[in-house]
């Protein structure tokens, strides 16, 4: 099932959790409550995720090493609250597991290119852009990640194998 | 063929006679560690008993440590809570590796782990923290992960799909130049490596330079293994890991060690003479941005931070100490230290070092965190420089994103605590 949506964001390589949630904003945990500090110090883009200018599915092209330095959740719930689509060259390892834990929608890219404002069709295997008829290929994320996503996140995945445990006594 | 040490450690917690990388295995955990953050974990793991009718009940009370260094004392209301609820969930848990706010067993996580004996050679390590990589100083494979991540260690006692990972070797032969630390060498390889050079790989620390290094560089090392991307730092452990688990962590059984096969596949090779090496620094705003400390010398500096999981340790002050002895801090100049441990501060303090820092101008800063990560404690003003021996200088990392912060050693912090601007120590 292929969907299209614009790009709101773009940014370079090493964008840290520092940058997408600011450490002094970390004493705030809940899902519930983190999208408000989405990307704190970039005050204009973060404005218009609070005043739900930028639609769900809106799309964020990065570069490689998306989400490095810091293992806090908030980095992946703050964007997962506004349901932003990751595509990016690369991930850090521990952002993409939160990711996949979460639900974040997260798309490895290694070749993308692409502007604000470019529409993107999130395809199998490919992202096209609609705005300049470029393909990318996308890398799958390994099998055993793909039964998280598929069991809706880490969350009810944990819960299924502490039903079949008690099940089976 | 042979295995490397992330490879048998992984095999011998999954329960399998071997595994090679990119294998996916579900390895038992052998400490699970969590500091402020265990807020977060428990309300995920609460939500993973929902409906089941079942008791939320970790899988094993005396394999969880939890440990407040981030946020102490609390800078907020809001921290607060989150310390009480999570004080009252270990005390119904049972759980006895909780370290407080107290001077009789606090500190920050990545030493309180160590210094207490928590980690052994060969165990399986995860933490609510990306720097757990320290752990590997011990020879243990130990690794960061989510909070999410953490509620299904709590409940499961195992980490669920980890992929195994590829190891990149580094020989570091020779001996350290004067006022060149392993600070220096992790600094550079990290330069070298670049911020995702090592991501989804570890990194296994090798060469006559690491078997003369002492635990606390070796903490130092598998510490910022991460800032290349390593999902592990790992150094084999030796006479000098049972010296410290024995002397330093009161430890009184033998450990068993976990070594790599002579013919162990590795996917990079790094070698370095650290003979060679130069103090280093690495400029705002990635940790990768590495150059020889002439490369920064003379920039004014406004804040100097001596402390962390990566350079709070005895040895750490005592450089500084040395160096700052019967001399003055330079006016406009703050300079903060964060202890690592109470057990360190006081060592310190006992050894006089803390009376001649405190001397020379600078600030002793209650064990912990502090202004590592822009919580309290420290944050720096628009325009503001910081010097630090802490372990990132991401944009607003300390605080404020219209600052710079720097990264050097001890030596180097030090050294230009006395002049005012980034100064090369030798």
């Amino acid at each position: 099932m292929a969907t299209s949506a614009k790009v709101v964001l773009k940014l370079g390589d090493d964008i840290s959790t520092d940058v997408i949630y600011p450490g002094r904003f970390m004493a705030t945990v809940l899902p519930t409550e983190t999208p408000q500090y989405a990307f704190a110090d970039m005050q204009e883009f973060n404005a218009k995720l609070k005043k739900k200018e930028i639609p769900a599915d809106s799309v964020v092209v990065a570069g490689k090493n998306f989400g490095c330095g810091s293992s806090r959740e908030q980095a992946t719930s703050t964007l997962k609250g506004y349901e932003l689509t990751i595509v990016a060259k690369g991930f850090a390892r521990i952002f993409l597991q939160n990711s996949i834990n979460l639900g974040l929608q997260t798309i490895v890219c290694p070749t993308i290119e692409a502007s604000e404002g470019d529409e993107l069709e999130i395809a199998s295997g490919e992202v096209v852009s609609k705005t300049t008829g470029k393909r990318f290929p996308t890398l799958p994320l390994p099998k055993a990640r793909q039964a998280i996503i598929d069991a809706g996140g880490l969350i009810p995945y944990t819960r299924k194998r502490v039903l079949a445990a008690k099940s089976k006594v | 063929m042979g295995m490397t040490i992330a490879e048998k450690i992984l095999a011998r917690a999954a329960g399998l006679p071997a595994v090679e990388a990119g294998d996916v295995v579900e390895p038992r955990v052998d400490l699970a560690m969590s500091h402020e953050n265990a807020a977060l974990v428990i309300n995920q793991f609460q939500e993973i008993y929902q409906g089941t009718g079942l008791e939320a009940k970790v899988w094993d009370p005396s394999k969880i440590a939890i440990i407040f260094d981030h946020r102490i004392p609390a800078e907020s209301s809001k921290t607060a809570t989150n310390q009480k609820k999570v004080r009252e969930f270990v005390a119904k848990q049972g759980i006895r590796k909780f370290h407080d706010i107290r001077g009789d067993e606090g500190g920050i996580c990545h030493q309180i782990l160590p210094e207490n004996g928590y980690v052994r050679p060969g165990a399986v390590v995860v933490g609510t923290d990306s720097h757990t990589t320290s752990h590997g100083a011990l020879g243990a494979f130990a690794f960061g992960i989510g909070a999410t991540e953490m509620a299904s260690v709590w409940t499961l006692g195992s980490v669920l799909n980890v992929e195994v990972p590829g190891t990149i070797k580094v020989v570091a032969n020779g001996s350290f130049a004067p006022f060149v630390s392993p600070k220096d060498l992790i600094l550079y390889l990290v330069g070298k490596l670049t911020a995702e050079g090592a991501n989804f790989r570890v990194i296994e620390f090798h060469g006559d330079a690491i078997r003369k290094m002492s635990t606390s560089g070796r903490l130092v090392l598998c510490n910022m293994s991460v800032e290349a991307g390593a999902t592990s730092g790992i150094v084999p452990p030796d006479e000098e890991t049972s010296r410290y688990l024995r002397e330093e962590a009161g430890v009184k059984d033998n450990a068993a060690f976990v070594l790599p096969d002579a013919d162990a596949a590795y996917g990079q090779v790094i070698e370095v003479d650290v003979a060679q090496l130069i103090p280093q620094v690495a400029f705002p705003h990635t940790v990768d941005n590495v150059k020889p400390v002439d490369a920064a010398a003379g920039t004014k500096v406004q804040q100097i931070v001596l402390g962390s999981c990566t350079n709070g340790r005895l040895d750490d002050i005592e450089v500084a100490a040395k160096i700052l002895k019967g001399k003055k801090i330079s006016k406009g100049v703050r300079m903060l230290i964060f202890p690592a441990s109470w057990r360190i501060y006081k060592d310190a303090l006992k050894r006089g070092y803390l009376a001649d820092l405190v001397d020379a101008g600078a600030v002793i800063m209650n064990s912990g965190c502090g202004c590592c990560l822009g919580v309290h404690q420290g944050a720096l003003g628009d325009g503001e420089v910081a010097l630090s021996t802490t372990n990132r200088n991401f944009k607003g990392r300390m605080g404020n994103p219209n600052s710079e912060v720097y990264l050097c050693s001890p030596a180097v912090a030090a050294a230009s605590a006395v002049t005012g601007v980034i100064t090369d120590p030798r």
